[in-house]
């Protein structure tokens, strides 16, 4: 993963709620064995309808994905950060998110921003009023400002998780330096536990 | 004394191998499930770095997404591409795989529990989001993304935050006809899609402890559609009924030692929840979604909902826009809704309890001529069982395509689909817009609703039908 410190740019309102991960990339998209390309399925369903959000030419380029609550709920595809990601987000704003799709994202990278609904609500319409305005996401300092529209927020991020947004660290290689503590646990599990036969390799 | 604990807190306790402050805890997962489509960037991602798999002997691998039902050759290149990929990292990591024509073959959630691999008190983890299914033995399940997978892979472990817990009450027992998937599209539309977020729900009560582990299972199956990480439930001798004796299940002496543990993990009289809410399953009838996401649920005897009766503006855009999706109007009987489609199958109805309770209302009927009908068994061994009770004929004399294991019309990523506008009664959990096929429109129902809906060629429960 890459480090992430600041996200700055302009942003796209997806003025809806309950937005799933079958929306994000519908079921078509996810016979790829590799991580790449999603970005071309990225809410595909509803970008063949001219009108939506995303085609609109004043969101071109836009690197902030604002939506409205319980975005990101559903199927555990991860394949939806990376279609998020390939497309060109770096950030996605929700008052709030679904669990498996708010891990996906800082494993890979993708900020998961959390707001209140005022927030999130001033904010999908002062970017419908301007789409050019410019916001700000802070990891350091866990906030996301948009002065023009006098928006100011603080978002939540658990300390280690930051720390790896911000160094860019790869999970498997912190939690491999404890496995001292991972083979004490496996001497002490109960000899009931399952194990499967595991074929000849 | 050490503090009073739910269920969910006394799991966590003991899964955890490393704990530090202003860190998640790291912990320990004791059974890894793993399928075609979350799977082949992790193995990626395993090669990449040079690492292997930890614990093969407590991992194990099937095909379910996107296998096709009628016959077992994948005619999809892509999909058989996937296919090919799981049964070669397999190979190359040791990894027990179920595939496609091997007896056990099933949905994931499904073959778990048949195999005994869903055990109380025990860690499971899948990359799929309704791994909340083995909770119904007391475990604690959740759904994982690729990146985890790989994690797991690695390391057997997860770094994760303790989550809050929540209680869901359910007091009294359903009544006849009615099913714990009417319950559990009941608790969803209380609590609503973002009801249990960032907690483990615990299913208690009177109620509760009346279903079979099939009807457990379908409970918590949908815990996630709340948007709960997982949901619980205390082991008791339904549950041990159902494991002893399956093939991963302890055997002799080990058998009572673990009952024994399994014994002590219910929640602590008194001991405190974060959130909790009540029910009374003596209220509840049939229920039938409406909309395009599972909190959109009514009573079967309701109408289709007014987008303006509902008090928050967002709720009110959303049902607007569910209706328009539906193509319904609001105040329109939901038994004058009629259907195209009825599926029958997934992770949430799937079992053996599923089918027979479909057959027994299908038994001597036949399926409306306007309507195309599908059941798609759960695995093997749910296809072998109901083969052998003779409910594959009752299925076929009503005029239900009879099909091989898999999720099928669940999410259509096989050919299994909905085509555009088209309406379905479905036995699934997810009725998101073109969950089942682009433009399909989805009603989640129980099976008995469903076999019901497909005679009737509207929506119907059993007792409407002559
Ligand atoms: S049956 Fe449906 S919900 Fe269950 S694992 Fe398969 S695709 Fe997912």
């Amino acid at each position: 993963m890459e480090a992430v410190r600041i996200v700055t740019g302009t942003a796209v309102p997806l003025d809806r709620s309950d937005v799933d991960t079958d929306q994000i990339i519908p079921s078509d998209w996810l016979k790829q064995v590799e991580r790449t390309g999603f970005g071309k399925g990225l809410f595909s369903e509803w970008r063949d309808d001219r009108d939506f959000v995303m085609n609109q030419p004043e969101h071109a380029g836009a690197t902030i994905l604002i939506a409205g609550p319980n975005f990101g709920t559903g199927s555990s595809r991860e394949h939806a950060v990376w279609a998020l990601m390939d497309y060109g987000f770096r950030a996605v704003v929700s008052p709030r998110f679904g669990d498996i799709f708010r891990n996906n994202c800082t494993k890979t990278g993708l900020l998961p921003v959390q707001v209140d609904e005022r927030t999130g609500r001033a904010l999908l319409d002062a970017v419908a009023a301007d789409p050019g305005l410019e916001i700000t996401i802070d990891v350091e300092r866990r906030t996301l400002s948009a002065p023009a529209a006098g928006i100011e927020a603080v978002f939540p991020l658990d300390p280690f998780t930051q720390h790896r947004l911000l160094e860019g660290l790869d999970d498997i290689g912190l939690t491999m330096q404890h496995s001292d503590a991972i083979e004490v646990h496996e001497k002490e599990r109960a000899a009931w536990l399952p194990k499967v036969e595991t074929p000849a390799r | 004394m050490s503090k009073l604990r739910t269920l969910s807190d006394k799991v966590w306790d003991r899964h955890v191998v490393r704990s530090a402050e202003d860190e998640p805890d790291l912990l320990y997962v004791d059974m890894h499930l793993v399928h075609e489509v979350t799977s082949p960037q992790a193995f990626d991602g395993l090669r990449m770095a040079g690492r292997t798999v930890r614990r093969p002997d407590l991992t194990i691998a099937t095909m379910d997404h996107n296998v096709p039902t009628t016959t077992i050759d994948v005619a999809d290149p892509i999909s058989a591409k996937q296919m090919e990929v799981l049964a070669a990292n397999c190979r190359e990591f040791g990894i027990e795989l179920f595939a496609v024509g091997d007896p056990d073959q099933g949905i994931v959630h499904i073959i778990g529990p048949e195999l005994g691999l869903s055990q109380p008190g025990t860690t499971i983890v899948c990359g799929d989001s309704h791994t909340s299914t083995h909770g119904a033995f007391g475990a604690l399940a959740f759904g994982i993304g690729t990146s985890e997978v790989e994690h797991v892979l690695a390391t057997q472990t997860l770094p994760q935050p303790r989550p809050r817990t929540m209680a869901v009450n359910v007091e009294n027992v359903l009544s006849d006809g009615v099913t714990a998937k009417d319950l559990v599209l009941a608790i969803i539309g209380l609590i609503g899609t973002g009801g249990g977020m960032g907690h483990v729900i615990e299913y208690r009560g009177e109620g509760i402890r009346a279903l079979s582990m099939e009807g457990r299972m379908t409970v918590c199956n949908m815990s996630i559609e709340a948007g709960a990480k997982a949901g619980m439930v205390a082991p008791d001798d339904a549950t041990f009924a159902y494991l002893e004796g399956r093939r991963y299940a302890p055997k002799g002496p080990r058998w009572a030692a673990a009952v024994e543990e399994w014994k002590s993990l219910a929640t602590d009289p008194g001991a405190a929840f974060d959130k909790e809410v009540s029910l009374d399953a003596s209220a509840v009838t049939p229920y039938v979604s409406w909309g395009t996401n599972p909190a959109q649920v009514v009573p079967i005897g309701d109408v289709v909902p007014d987008p303006e009766s509902f008090d928050q503006p967002s709720a009110r855009e959303a049902a607007e826009r569910a209706l328009a999706y539906m193509g319904l109007t609001a105040g329109t009987p939901l038994r004058e809704v009629g259907v195209d489609t009825v599926f029958i199958g997934s992770c949430t109805n799937a079992r053996i309890e599923d089918l027979r309770a479909a057959a027994a209302v299908l038994e001597g009927r036949r399926v409306d001529p306007s309507v195309r009908a599908l059941v798609v068994p759960g695995s093997g061994r749910v296809k072998a069982q109901a083969e052998k009770e003779g409910l594959d004929q009752v299925f076929s004399a009503a005029g239900f395509e009879w099909r091989n294991p898999g999720c099928s019309m669940c999410l259509a990523m096989n050919p299994d689909k909905l085509a555009p506008g088209e309406r379905a009664a479905s036995t699934s959990n997810r009725n998101f817009e073109g969950r089942q096929g682009r433009g399909g429109r989805t009603h989640l129902v129980s099976p008995a609703v469903a076999a019901a809906t497909a005679v009737a060629g509207h929506f119907a429960a059993p007792g409407d039908l002559s």
